[in-house]
């Protein structure tokens, strides 16, 4: 057994451990999804009737929304520049503007979902709505859980122990690729569910 | 990397912080383990009860059928509806409380992060949060028992719409999200550690046996359990609001037509239960075969016989296992021509499978066998996992599963797979690493005593199921004696229980010998079974963060008898 050059090579990935573990969790989170979105194909297609989604969901705040969820995308990578940039006062603004989106976007929701049980609509009505009632409540709940996750980096902003840790860019970069996750579920939802 | 924060430091922690609520993978390692072998004592006594009913159908369950309540059990003899919770119990306990938080949580927790030379997990506080979402999970699943409706009852797979209909199936749902989200963290920590903490020196392929088959069934937990998560989901709904993804419409239930909107399709929930449920299955089995892998080159005293070739097989296992889960539904009424590709890719998959096998019995050649404890098992593991593998085949084509399916040859198959080569490659782990984890040694006599027993028992419990099936009794049946068919083989049924209840009494020598051993055993020093990887280049049992300084890899994972060195193992660790 010969020593080679082979000896010490280098045996790590150059990802850090929690942006390679917030990877990770996306590709579950995508299967996740994936899962929902062909057992919904699979519905659909075995069914023997289904509504044009424009003529049974609300459209025009389903649109706002998409609208909404975007602008927020844009606003957690200025917060991310920010924290770069050790700009505090900058990325407070950012991320409480994020924040801010994200709840509009469920207020948005929660009048669209009023809308539907005032008509004496609910998940049990049809598969159709079965399927948007699951679908767009899954997204809601990781909507919410991108909500904790946000506030708990805008309040850990207000100490300047976090600014001197070394991990807290990480974690915002973290907590920024899985809100965009969140919304690029919402860009297959919508169309999806309201569109096609 | 958040390591930092978790404090290796020189300060004496509490006890709670040491012993129950402790971030140290080694002590998680051994909660799984404790936590794990319980479950799965729990589950073999609800199937020494289930045992009784086929072996008996209709005698009153001796000293124990008193004790539960008289609508599961009146006059002590078992109702239908406690037989068919405790199958499914049995079931799930056994797969996902028992065997996979062992052969995962409990050996993969204490051996990966040692095996690569780390100081612990990549995040320490996630491992203690799926060590605690499991244990919620488990506890949950028990607790259904007492609950009003009773535990589910429509077996480990829960198919709809029995599943949708039937009391006490919500509560198996939310505690398999519990057990699933635990998994997910799990797998997540598993694939970070070994991607970025292994010590300088440590390259993928210096990587011993088991840490490659943790990865690769990380990827399986990782990739396969989400959809079971969003199948789960969808039965909640169809159970909690009256939704119907997996309810048909004009479903007639005892003479009533359901109410539900309908429309929906049963069959998606079995193709998105086996989608997780078979990968399980390579969860089940990869783990155990490293520790195989790892027992046989330390007691032949020589390099396994191709390495790469075993790590490639596994890596073929993990991929090819998402494209074969249809093989379980061939006669559920799905397409026949998507039949014949899971016929195909079944056959495939059991090609890399035997490769492991035939260079595990290559490794045998031309050793110097040391017959220690722990090498009986990964001996018996051979022909006796090998058996529960070939009579998968006519399983897996359509032609002879047909007659196949849903019989007690099916039980036979899987249990020879999962109890004779699983739990027993876990059984034998269990002598070989025990000196690491308490730092003495098992009683041999003893080992060897249950490790006959057991092999023997195991062997009467699940040998007399083949015959049984091709004589075509049907599994999950109440009371076997109902068809008259049954009643030639009904005396087989009587070994089977007999053989089950043996089995029970060989696990008691075990048992004390673990307790006994953990206080009394012989002490040991750091290597006692002269092997060459990590874990045992570090004191018995390590300390918190494991090694004094990071140590350095020079070599691969399995130098035994090399030329020209005075000992006869080369550790990884040793600069020359």
């Amino acid at each position: 057994m010969i020593t080679t050059a082979m000896d010490n090579p280098d045996t790590h990935s150059g990802v850090s451990n929690a942006k390679l573990g917030v990877w990770l969790f996306l590709c579950s989170e995508i299967m996740l999804f994936a899962t929902l979105f062909t057992s919904y194909i699979v519905l659909r297609t075995g069914a023997s009737s289904w509504p044009w989604g424009w003529d049974a969901l609300n459209v025009p705040l389903g649109t706002l929304n998409t609208a909404i969820l975007i602008s927020s995308s844009v606003t957690i990578v200025m917060a991310y520049a920010r924290a770069y940039d050790k700009d505090v006062k900058g990325f407070r603004l950012w991320m409480g503007l994020t924040l801010l989106l994200s709840f509009a976007f469920l207020v948005v929701k929660g009048f669209e979902y009023h809308g539907e049980f005032a008509k004496g609509i609910w998940p049990s009505t049809s598969l159709f709505y079965a399927c948007y009632f699951t679908l767009t409540g899954l997204h809601g709940i990781h909507i919410l859980g991108g909500i904790v996750v946000n506030s708990s980096l805008l309040y850990m902003s207000f100490k300047k122990e976090h600014w001197d840790n070394p991990l807290f860019l990480g974690r915002v970069e973290g907590a920024g690729l899985y809100w965009h996750f969140v919304d690029i579920v919402w860009i297959f939802l919508f169309p999806a569910l309201y569109l096609l | 990397m958040s390591g930092d924060s978790n404090g290796h430091g020189a300060h004496e922690p509490s006890f709670w912080r040491k012993y129950v609520f402790s971030v140290d993978h080694k002590v998680i390692g051994l909660q799984y383990m404790m936590t794990a072998m319980s479950f799965l004592m729990v589950g073999f006594a609800l199937m020494l009860l289930m045992r009784w009913q086929l072996a008996w159908p209709g005698a009153p369950i001796p000293f124990f059928g008193r004790l539960f309540p008289p609508d599961l059990a009146p006059n002590g003899v078992m109702s239908g509806e406690f037989y068919n919770s405790l199958g499914a119990m049995h079931g799930t306990i056994m797969v996902f409380l028992g065997v996979v938080p062992l052969a995962v949580g409990a050996y993969g927790n204490y051996l990966l992060p040692l095996q690569i030379g780390a100081p612990d997990m990549a995040f320490p506080r996630l491992n203690m949060a799926s060590y605690w979402l499991f244990l919620g999970g488990g506890l949950l699943m028990l607790s259904s028992f007492m609950m009003p409706g009773g535990a589910a009852q429509s077996g480990w797979t829960s198919y709809p719409p029995l599943s949708i209909i039937n009391p006490g199936q919500t509560v198996w749902l939310f505690s398999m999200v519990l057990i699933i989200t635990s998994s997910l963290l799990g797998s997540i920590n598993f694939l970070v550690t070994a991607m970025n903490m292994r010590a300088p020196g440590m390259s993928l392929w210096r990587l011993p046996v088991f840490c490659w088959a943790q990865m690769v069934t990380s990827v399986l937990l990782l990739l396969a359990f989400p959809p079971l998560e969003a199948a789960a989901f969808l039965q909640v709904m169809d159970r909690v609001f009256h939704t119907s993804f997996y309810m048909p419409k004009g479903l007639v239930v005892l003479g009533h037509v359901s109410t539900v909107s309908g429309g929906g399709q049963p069959l998606l929930w079995e193709h998105l239960f086996w989608f997780l449920a078979h990968p399980e299955v390579y969860v089940l089995v990869l783990p155990p075969m490293g520790i195989v892998a790892e027992i046989i080159a330390n007691n032949t005293r020589k390099p396994l016989h191709g390495y790469k070739t075993i790590v490639v097989s596994m890596i073929s296992i993990g991929v090819m296992s998402f494209l074969v889960w249809a093989h379980h539904m061939f006669i559920s009424g799905m397409s026949p021509a998507l039949s014949n590709f899971f016929l195909v890719t079944t056959m495939i998959i059991s090609v890399p499978s035997v490769a492991i096998l035939t260079c595990l019995i290559f490794s045998l050649k031309g050793g110097s066998i040391r017959f220690t404890t722990p090498m009986l098992y990964a001996l018996a593991f051979l022909p006796l996992f090998g058996i529960g593998g070939l009579t998968g085949l006519p399983l897996g084509l359509t032609v002879t599963d047909i007659y196949l399916h849903d019989t007690y040859y099916v039980i036979g198959h899987f249990h020879f797979v999962v109890v004779t080569g699983s739990i027993l490659a876990l059984l034998g782990g269990t002598y070989h690493w025990f000196p690491k984890w308490f730092g003495r040694k098992m009683n041999d006599t003893l080992g060897k005593v249950h490790f006959w027993g057991s092999v023997v028992c195991m062997i009467g419990v699940f040998g007399p199921m083949f015959p049984m099936g091709l004589a075509g009794a049907s599994r999950r049946l109440y009371d076997p004696t109902a068809q008259v068919h049954n009643l030639i083989v009904q005396p087989l049924n009587v070994v089977s229980t007999v053989f089950a209840y043996g089995l029970f009494l060989f696990q008691l020598p075990f048992i004390w010998n673990f307790f006994h051993s953990m206080f009394r055993g012989e002490k040991t020093e750091e290597n006692p079974w002269h092997a060459t990887t990590l874990e045992w280049a570090c004191p018995s049992p390590p300390p918190h963060g494991n090694f004094d300084k990071t140590p350095r890899v020079h070599r691969g994972p399995y130098e035994y008898s090399a030329p020209g060195r005075k000992t006869d193992y080369w550790m990884q660790t040793d600069p020359a």
